[in-house]
């Protein structure tokens, strides 16, 4: 499953990345295999998201998203 | 004195490094440029003991060492070279004790680079009250550091941290993190033996980016190329496994360090205030009412200062005037230089008052909040979320939005940005516009209760707003990006601003204006005075002549008439009149004339130098009356040729549009070129926006004529 298909409040764990370039990038941030993240909320027009992960909010578009793998 | 100690402040986002330079340095500080690229470089001074002063330079904020911006690259550029003049002698890590495991990515990879290093922990109040017990002792141990707790909010712990920077050794202490070597051994063993260095994660980052490092001759850039292609070097995996194994190294060394007792999280009220702010209808309607209050701010808190810095000038210019010799000197230090110097200074309360609120915006949180919310109107236009604030701003005056818009990440959406905000009809139309439509526009009201003469005021705005949306999304089909455009943001927590930043805001970005922009603009300044004042002698002798033999025997109130028709006469024999004959065969066409061809030359200085000049040209006496007179003489002005009034709705309609969308604005080439760092910009800008005038112009006029 994606990470932008889930709806505010819903939480998974990431499992993997589809895109190794976005990945470092989102790894660097925190976004690790392993971490939980929770999806906070949706910007008033439905994109960008606000996901909160190790102990922080950060938000990015819906197709950066997709990229996340989650379980 | 001995060589002062040079340090660099490094850290992520958010950390508050900014304000902890400004604690170091105080108004001790100064900008200047990274050679050869757009990135502003912050230096002070900060006197650490009785004689013992470092230099303090502010490195732009990062998440790792591994650039997603141009601003970023700088750090790895700065740290790595060990010729660039900027490398430090000591890195003072800034880390947001809330978010400790983050932020130590990049003190790993900083350490891993052989410098010295102190590592700072900020925000430790705000650590403690949210529950976040850090054991100080144990970290510094275990990462063979000096580490400082402070709190650069509340100012504490910055003694400590002054007396640890003078303490710390030449030689880096730090213990080596993860296993860099391991990544890629061969061919990182291959760039240590040809370099003769040995250290691994440098070597490593080289064959990642050696490119922008000018200490590298071409044949070292070609051997680190034939490494990574017969080593099979990819970069973006093995960025990726060395972040993995950084992290899983930071695991350990704050196991045992960081406790989390689980109090109450400083999110918790964020999340409240974001359930509000960011809300599908509240969010929009309370971010229309925060801008139309800076819009408003910047309009009204403005006028004075302006008005008193513009009778300063004018006192100032008489007051020479009257003590300096009279001379061609003395009137190109008053009328060139004195006057180019005010309309710098003209800009200043404008520049103050919209960065203090762009200030306040980002340091309380809010603009990421603004960038989230409208990220997705903006892309479809080939603009970001954050070209919001300098779209508005660029509604009183574009000069200081231009400037903000460093705040866009995104190269290709700054440049954009930057590119359309001039099309914003901004302040000093307004003049012009409120001429025209009082010539051309009754003063008639429409069912009743909307008044004409707005409605054409408000299409004028609408129509400016419309064509920069329509050029950037242009813009966005022909820029090619060179980097690929992330929307991967932190969302801070909300804040208090802080009172000191927002003041060191205002007159940092004050002063770069003055100083960058203002030599250009005091330059095109005194281009234009000698182009209006001077003429081909022969011509200006005869005018001199035939006045004083007429002015020999009038009385005196007729000679005060007899001098602006004499002004008026220079003018049009000046080098700007001939100009102005000159361009009329290709301004015919849009409907004016050579008279307001000089308009149009002189309006580049500024476009409200528009009313002075037809107050010249048709040689009105200042003064209270000074519009109503104008409007006046330019309605009775008629064409030699066809003896038909000059100002038609037509003309005026085109000549509106050509205000609208023409570059007539030094200070914004000025500031264009500044904040590009090239000549391109401003250059492709005011051509694609004359060209733009004139055909808006043309259609227009031989539509209505």
């Amino acid at each position: 499953m994606k990470l932008s298909q889930l709806n505010p409040g819903e939480q998974g764990t990431i499992v993997a990345f589809t895109d190794l370039e976005m990945s470092v990038k989102l790894m660097e941030m925190g976004c690790l295999p392993g971490e939980i993240v929770e999806v906070e909320r949706f910007a008033p027009l439905g994109d960008p998201i606000a996901i909160r992960v190790a102990g922080y909010q950060l938000c990015l578009r819906k197709n950066e998203a997709s990229i996340i793998i989650i379980q | 004195m001995a060589k002062d100690i040079k340090i660099a402040l490094v850290g992520n986002p958010n950390t508050g490094k900014s304000t902890l330079f400004n604690l170091l340095t105080g108004l001790n500080q100064k900008i200047g440029n990274f050679p050869g690229i757009t990135v502003d470089k912050k230096l002070g001074y900060c006197k650490l003991a009785e004689n013992k002063q470092a230099e303090i330079i502010d490195l732009p904020g990062t998440y790792s060492l591994y650039p997603k911006s141009k601003d970023e690259s700088i750090v790895f550029q700065v740290l790595a070279d060990k010729n660039n003049p900027s490398h430090p002698d000591i890195v003072v890590l800034v880390a947001d004790a809330t978010n400790l495991r983050r932020n130590l990515l990049l003190y790993s990879q900083v350490a891993d680079l052989g410098l010295p290093v102190v590592l700072v922990l900020n925000m430790t109040d705000m650590a403690k009250k949210e529950g976040i017990d850090i054991d100080i002792n144990k970290l510094s141990e275990r990462l063979g550091i000096q580490v400082v707790a402070i709190s650069a909010r509340s100012n504490s712990g910055i003694d400590q941290l002054k007396m640890a920077i003078g303490n710390t050794t030449p030689i880096a202490t730090q213990t080596t993190g993860a296993d860099m070597h391991m990544l890629a051994p061969e061919a990182i063993d291959l760039v240590k033996s040809h370099l003769k260095i040995d250290n691994d994660y440098l070597a490593l980052q080289l064959l990642h980016q050696h490119q922008p490092l000018n200490v590298f001759s071409i044949e070292d850039h070609s051997v680190f190329e034939k490494i990574k292609s017969s080593h099979n070097f990819e970069s973006s995996k093995l960025q990726a496994a060395e972040t993995i194994a950084r992290y899983r190294y930071l695991g350990t060394v704050l196991s045992g360090v960081i406790e989390d007792t689980g109090a109450v999280k400083k999110f918790a009220f964020s999340d409240k205030l974001d359930a509000v702010l960011t809300n599908k209808f509240w969010g929009f309607l309370i971010f229309i009412a925060i801008l139309f209050f800076i819009f408003n701010s910047i309009f009204s808190w403005s006028s004075y200062p302006m008005e008193l810095i513009e009778y300063s000038f004018v006192w100032l210019t008489e007051f020479g005037h009257q003590h300096l010799p009279e001379g061609v000197l003395t009137n190109l230090l008053l009328d060139g230089v004195v006057a180019g110097l005010g309309g710098v200074v003209i800009f200043i309360p404008q520049i103050a008052i919209l960065f203090a609120f762009i200030s306040i915006l980002e340091d309380t949180g809010y603009m990421a909040r603004v960038t989230f919310m409208m990220d997705k109107i903006m892309r479809k236009f080939g603009l970001s979320g954050k070209s919001v604030v300098p779209m508005i701003g660029s509604l009183a005056c574009a000069v200081p939005s231009i400037m903000s818009a460093r705040n866009i990440e995104s190269w290709k959406d700054r440049i954009i940005t930057i590119m359309v905000v001039p099309l914003v009809s901004c302040s000093a139309r307004l003049p012009v516009y409120t001429l025209l439509i009082s010539l051309v526009v009754p003063e008639k009201m429409l069912w009743g209760f909307i008044n004409l003469q707005g409605l054409t005021l408000m299409g004028m705005y609408l129509i400016s707003i419309f064509a920069a949306v329509i050029v950037a999304f242009i813009m966005k089909l022909i820029i090619k990006a060179k980097e690929r455009s992330y929307f991967i943001m932190e969302l801070p927590v909300y804040r208090m601003p802080r009172w000191t930043n927002v003041l060191y805001t205002m007159y940092e970005k004050s002063k770069t204006f003055v100083f960058e922009a203002g030599k250009v603009i005091i330059a095109i300044s005194i281009i234009l005075w000698v182009l209006a004042s001077y003429g081909p002698s022969d011509r200006f002798e005869k005018i001199d002549k035939k006045y004083a033999a007429i002015e020999a025997q009038k009385d005196s109130v007729q000679i005060s008439t007899l001098e602006r028709d004499k002004s008026a006469e220079k003018l049009e024999n000046s080098y700007a009149g001939i100009l102005g004959h000159v361009i009329e065969p290709a301004i015919k066409p849009l409907g004016f004339d050579w008279k307001i061809g000089i308009a149009l030359i002189t309006s580049f200085a500024a476009r409200e130098a528009f009313v002075g000049t037809m107050a010249t040209i048709y040689s009105v006496d200042g003064g209270d009356e000074e519009v109503a007179t104008i409007r006046n003489k330019m309605r009775g002005a008629t064409n030699p040729d066809t003896g038909l009034p000059v100002f038609t709705f037509a003309t005026a309609f085109s000549l509106m549009l050509f205000y609208a969308f023409a570059m007539q604005c030094m200070s914004t080439v000025a500031v264009v070129y500044r904040e590009t760092k090239s000549w391109k910009w401003p250059v492709i800008q005011l051509v694609y926006m004359t060209a733009m005038a004139y055909v808006a112009s043309l259609i227009a006029y031989q539509l209505l004529k």
